[in-house]
């Protein structure tokens, strides 16, 4: 009999015996292996709710936990711990400890959207990746991931001047993280665009750091976003029971 | 919306959306683009002063304020410049058009908030149906057709094996694109074809390539970079393994992940490989006379001028 939910049984709960004698019975080999039951008693019950006041994360309460999400997953065929389904179901019954387990892969989901694609309770999956991701990093459980760095420094300048430029997002992004921008096969990259490019579109890339592209007359559209996603914020916070006002509504780094 | 109006008519003229990535690393796609369009005698009126669509980003911090971004292009299009199309030939700027008309006509609450904020930026809010939003796939195969393209190429591409590369937000998540898997005629959400057909319309032979819909990884194409590259290899591999020597994109950022990370993969990893990497609108440039630079081959990071001239392509 296949044990459905294995990933619920703690690899330090296994108790292997090389030799196994049980009520004057000889069973070492194929039955030497037992799993220390356990009581679960740390549940968090509100922890559904605090995904479903998170972008991404209102229509978990669909899940019927037919587990098409993971089976289509892209990150899942490559890294079986990362399992959409299995989360939502820890989410579901508040197993807060169990999901921190897998706290620092969650923030992979790549949004292929495979899973809410194939999902048929309209669960959004993807979205609720990004409401748990989220979530982590809000309570502290982890730090920004760098998926979530970059959703800043690319939204901070969409939301400031309307428009992005991918040059200095990569820069931006770089900088943020700590990496080194001289990286070996981005230097290839750009040695091979250099070759053939014009030197305006070669500036426009970011090799010039002068010119940013802008959407005219943007600033009323970008006072109203800021003000919006100051709101949402702080709403987030809330539910989540977290103080304070919320921060600013993205990063905050020179224009 | 006019649906009386044929396909072949309607798609004539389109507000052309091209969005930020085809300013920048995608610059080749908007040239050839523009040169396939005006070959084809068909018109494009680029957006008025529009902005990004948010890209897979903005949504992360937050979902409505991406709609809006959407919703602001389309109100532009349909209130500023009276038209009824508006085509984009990127991937992430058409899912995004695509599902903020979605949104916009049936969840209240995006509604509302773009309601909110149109009326605080200063312009009309967009309503749902006053344009359709197209991708650039799906313009040609409207407004030209194969029969249309057949007719038009002048020599057309030589027999060249194509895999046909569509990603991720051409056809996923499928709630968002009523018009797909709608019966003949009808593209497909789980086996695109649109491309296929065009490219076999304009003489090159399609292999037979099961990663169509597969993913780059192309939102931690930075921040996730082995894992990218190890989807990208898997596509990369797939296409040579089906015999392809061309793999032709419709994207910019899968187009430009696919041409990152095969360099990386070969710096990283020691894993190479030969197959090129060129735009669906490059490719159709080509086939209808246009030479290598007039679309654009030079601007590509990978290098297919030799493989093409040898065809006597460009
Ligand atoms: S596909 Fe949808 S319903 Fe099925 S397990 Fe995943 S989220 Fe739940
Ligand atoms: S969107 Fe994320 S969770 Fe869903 S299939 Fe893709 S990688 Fe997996
Ligand atoms: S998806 Fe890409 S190209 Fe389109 S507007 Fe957004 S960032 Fe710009
Ligand atoms: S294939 Fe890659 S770039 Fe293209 S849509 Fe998917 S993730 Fe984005």
């Amino acid at each position: 009999m296949p044990i459905h939910e294995k990933d619920l049984i703690r690899p330090e709960n296994l108790r292997t015996h090389e030799q196994l004698t049980v009520d004057g019975v000889d069973v070492s080999g194929h039955w030497s292996t037992f799993i220390q039951s356990r009581v679960v008693t740390d549940y968090n019950e509100a922890l559904e709710d605090e995904i479903a006041a998170l972008p991404g994360g209102e229509f978990i309460h669909r899940c019927w936990q037919c587990g098409s999400c993971t089976n289509a997953c892209t990150v899942n065929a490559v890294n079986p711990d990362f399992n959409p389904r299995f989360w939502i179901y820890l989410v579901r019954i508040g197993m807060e400890a169990e999901l921190l387990r897998d706290k620092d892969i969650v923030w992979q989901c790549v949004s292929c959207n495979k899973c809410t694609h194939i999902c048929p309770r309209d669960v959004n999956p993807e979205g609720v990746m990004k409401a748990i991701s989220h979530w982590l990093e809000l309570k502290g459980h982890t730090p920004k991931s760098p998926s979530m760095v970059f959703d800043e420094v690319f939204s901070d300048q969409v939301i400031r001047h309307g428009k992005i430029e991918d040059g200095r997002t990569i820069r931006r992004f770089f900088a943020r993280t700590g990496q080194a921008l001289q990286q070996d096969w981005l230097i290839e990259m750009a040695k091979r665009l250099a070759r053939h490019l014009p030197i305006g579109l070669l500036a426009r890339l970011g090799f010039s750091a002068a010119i940013a592209p802008r959407t005219r007359g943007w600033s009323r559209a970008r006072a109203a976003i800021e003000d919006y996603v100051k709101d949402q914020q702080a709403t987030q916070r809330r539910a989540l029971g977290l103080d304070g006002p919320g921060g600013p509504p993205t990063t905050r780094e020179g224009a | 919306m006019s649906e009386t109006k044929p396909k072949a008519d309607k798609y004539r003229r389109v507000a052309y959306y091209p969005g930020c990535a085809l300013e920048g690393t995608g610059h080749p796609y908007n040239r050839s683009t523009k040169a396939v369009g005006k070959a084809l005698g068909l018109d494009l009126v680029e957006v008025e002063n529009w902005n990004c669509c948010g890209a897979m980003e903005v949504k992360n911090i937050d979902p409505k304020v991406q709609t809006y971004l959407s919703s602001r292009v389309m109100s532009i299009a349909a209130n500023q410049m009276r038209m009824d199309v508006v085509m984009a030939p990127c991937n992430g700027c058409y899912h995004n058009l695509k599902k903020a008309e979605h949104d916009l006509a049936h969840d209240p609450a995006s509604a509302a908030v773009v309601d909110r904020l149109s009326t605080k930026a200063g312009h009309p809010t967009y309503q749902p149906g006053q344009v359709e939003s197209i991708h650039a796939l799906e313009w040609i195969k409207g407004a030209i057709g194969e029969d249309g393209l057949r007719e038009r190429v002048k020599g057309g591409l030589k027999g060249l094996r194509i895999a046909n590369y569509y990603g991720c937000m051409y056809t996923r998540p499928r709630n968002i694109f009523p018009e797909k898997d709608a019966g003949p005629g009808s593209e497909s959400t789980s086996k695109p074809h649109f491309m296929d057909d065009l490219l076999a319309a304009a003489g090159a032979v399609n292999v037979e390539f099961p990663l169509k819909t597969a993913c780059c990884g192309g939102a931690h194409t930075l921040s996730d970079s082995d894992l990218s590259t190890k989807l990208v290899l898997n596509i990369l591999n797939a296409a040579e393994a089906a015999g392809a020597e061309i793999i032709a994109t419709e994207c910019p950022t899968c187009h430009s992940g696919l041409e990152m990370h095969q360099i990386r993969a070969e710096k990283r990893f020691q894993r190479k490989t030969r197959v090129k990497i060129v735009y669906f609108t490059q490719l159709l440039g080509l086939a209808l006379g246009l030479s290598a630079r007039q679309v654009g081959l030079h601007e590509n990071v990978s290098e297919s001028r030799e493989l093409l001239a040898g065809k006597g392509l460009g």
